[in-house]
């Protein structure tokens, strides 16, 4: 185990070099000057040379690479070309809010998933069966910022239930939760039907019926913690369409997460914040990847990792 | 007797082997024929795929006529879906704008399907490369795919264009991982190893024998990743970064829509419907094909 940790941990070094040169390069291909944008049409040669070096602009690119990654090491994403504050400060500033967001609309889609997937797995063929796999379905396929406006328009500008928009605490984050987390409960329900359809099949499970086991508690101690391998992971994946899904959930409720920053740092072309943002959400979805992997042995201690 | 035995085995015959092979796609056909949720799934692709390429016909409106004396007027029997903040309809804008998202969907994939099959291939036939094709596959596939896409915009700028390759470069590593799985399943058969033993060249070993045998798993991740791809591209119309108004783009329908919600639902309801739909046709299809095209399902 801990050599498998080890190893997986430099290859998540590997991987996350190659994330922040990828993004580097990429980013320094953008067509136009940043520096001419900061500074505006009528900027003077000097202002404009000054401004280049103070950012480290007038250096070759690989040193720009390397003296940024100096910094990303030391926890220093840049500065702002547009507010002048430290990508980091504002990253930790709007960190909480995705978070938050994130742990919710995980907990709504597998409490929701998980229950949906059990019942429709045990009623399997029934007419309820067919119409909550329906519903899921249509759930996955539905764009989250269309399911976000009506929610809005339902119980935030109707009924006055939630605020429209905006961050004023635990309340204004329910409806961009649901919203999120309708397409993570859709795709569970739907994994963990099958992989319980799966469990209740094999042998041991029709042999404790035989003798008379009772099948309620056969679901919650025998087939579940089996179902959950395949659920665990769906979960963790399900995290990264999180991330990305709250850009535009952010976006539609005007929540102050790092989603919308990413979206209005593009819009300005501010390209340390930018460049910080997705490095930051890469990692963190690298490291819980990593995470659900180790949760794997303690599900299934058939697994071990050499 | 045993010499008549032996002269009545024949060596099989081409078009015997082919019907053979016929028959597996007949039999998967038989078997989707049979499967309820993709026979709605196609449905649907098929009204939408038709009413995109009949609009002209099914409408009698201009697709980008302002008409002041009638903004925003509720769904009607002139304006079966309402209209917009300039009088333009709303059904003929979502007739016309499914071409848009469909051939979104449409360049994606294949882009993103013949660049993922190129370098599966490659990765699954040809060890020594594995290790890098798939280690910048890693690298990809640490962005979450619209957080990727919205990156690649970033770097291409805002536009219908750029979305579209944007979008489709997000979604190759997903056509790499599954092709090269799949090559590495096939590459160690008994009838590529007998060809390599012959001498055959092994861009004729890949046409001829590895492409047709991994075709299936091809076929349902690209039905599904159709989907995928016009919920991205939708929303990168919708966070301003795909295509720009007055294009009909559904995303870009949603995206104009928002701001008249509380006076118009009609501009948000019925484009995003018309996503929801053409995603529901194909995750619907890609589940009944992945079941007909799979031999282990009876």
């Amino acid at each position: 185990m801990p050599s498998y940790l080890l190893k997986r941990l430099l290859t998540m070094g590997i991987t996350l070099i190659g994330v922040s040169l990828l993004v580097f390069m990429m980013l320094h291909l953008i067509p136009g000057d940043p520096v001419r944008y900061i500074l505006g049409d009528f900027a003077t040669p000097e202002s404009i040379a000054e401004l280049e070096s103070r950012l480290g602009l007038d250096k070759p690119l690989p040193m720009q690479y390397l003296h940024y990654m100096a910094g990303v090491i030391q926890g220093d994403l840049g500065t702002s070309y547009v507010t002048g504050y430290a990508v980091m400060e504002e990253i930790a500033n709007r960190f909480p809010i995705t978070a938050q967001l994130a742990v919710y609309s995980i907990l709504f889609g597998s409490i929701f998933g998980i229950l949906i997937g059990i019942i429709t797995a045990m009623k399997q063929n029934t007419i309820l069966d067919q119409l909550v796999m329906v519903i899921s379905l249509i759930g996955i396929s539905a764009p989250s910022f269309w399911i976000a406006l009506f929610l809005i328009l339902l119980f935030a500008y109707h009924l006055g239930f939630f605020p429209i928009s905006g961050y004023k605490g635990f309340y204004s984050l329910i409806l961009p939760s649901i919203t999120l987390g309708l397409g993570t409960a859709g795709n569970i329900a739907r994994m963990t039907r099958s992989s319980m359809l799966e469990v209740i099949k094999q042998d041991y499970i029709r042999t404790a019926q035989a003798k008379g086991a009772n099948l309620y508690r056969l679901i919650f101690q025998h087939s579940l913690q089996n179902a959950m391998i395949p659920v665990t992971t769906l979960i963790g994946l399900q995290f990264g369409a999180l991330m990305a899904g709250a850009v535009v959930t952010e976006t539609v409720f005007a929540l102050p997460g790092m989603g919308s920053l990413i979206v209005s740092a593009i819009a300005t072309r501010d390209i340390p914040t930018v460049q910080g943002l997705i490095l930051f959400m890469a990692f963190l979805f690298i490291v819980v990847n990593l995470l659900v992997d180790l949760i794997y042995t303690k599900l299934d201690p058939r697994i071990r990792y050499e | 007797m045993l010499t008549k035995t032996e002269t009545n085995v024949q060596p099989a015959k081409w078009d015997e082997m082919e019907s053979a092979s016929v028959s597996f796609f007949g039999m998967a056909w038989k078997k989707l024929r049979k499967n309820k949720g993709a026979m709605i799934g196609g449905s649907i692709l098929l009204f939408f795929i038709l009413t995109s390429v009949f609009a002209p016909v099914l409408t009698h409106y201009p697709v980008n006529e302002m008409r002041y004396d009638e903004t925003l007027k509720p769904p009607s029997r002139e304006h079966w879906l309402g209209t917009d903040e300039f009088g333009r309809d709303i059904y003929t804008r979502i007739l016309y704008g499914g071409r848009v998202s469909l051939l979104m969907g449409l360049v994606a994939v294949s882009i993103a399907g013949s660049v993922g099959v190129f370098l599966g291939v490659i990765a699954g036939y040809y060890r020594r490369l594995d290790l890098y094709i798939m280690q910048l596959m890693d690298i990809l596939l640490a962005f979450p795919s619209l957080l990727m896409a919205i990156a690649i915009v970033a770097v291409l700028g805002v536009g219908l264009t750029n979305a579209m390759i944007a979008v489709a470069i997000s979604v190759i590593p997903s056509f790499v991982r599954v092709v090269r799985g799949s090559v590495l399943a096939v590459r160690e058969k008994e009838y590529i190893e007998s060809a390599r033993a012959l001498g055959v060249r092994d861009w004729k070993i890949i046409v001829r024998h590895i492409l047709p045998n991994i075709a299936s798993p091809i076929i349902v991740l690209a039905t599904l990743q159709f989907g995928v791809s016009i919920l991205s591209a939708a929303a990168l119309s919708f966070l301003g970064l795909g295509a720009q108004p007055p294009n009909p783009e559904w995303g870009a329908l949603v995206f104009v829509g928002k701001s008249f919600l509380s006076q118009a639902w009609w501009m948000t309801l019925y484009p995003g419907l018309a996503i929801m739909l053409v995603v529901l046709g194909f995750n619907l299809l890609g589940d009944g094909l992945r079941d007909a095209l799979d031999p282990r399902i009876k």
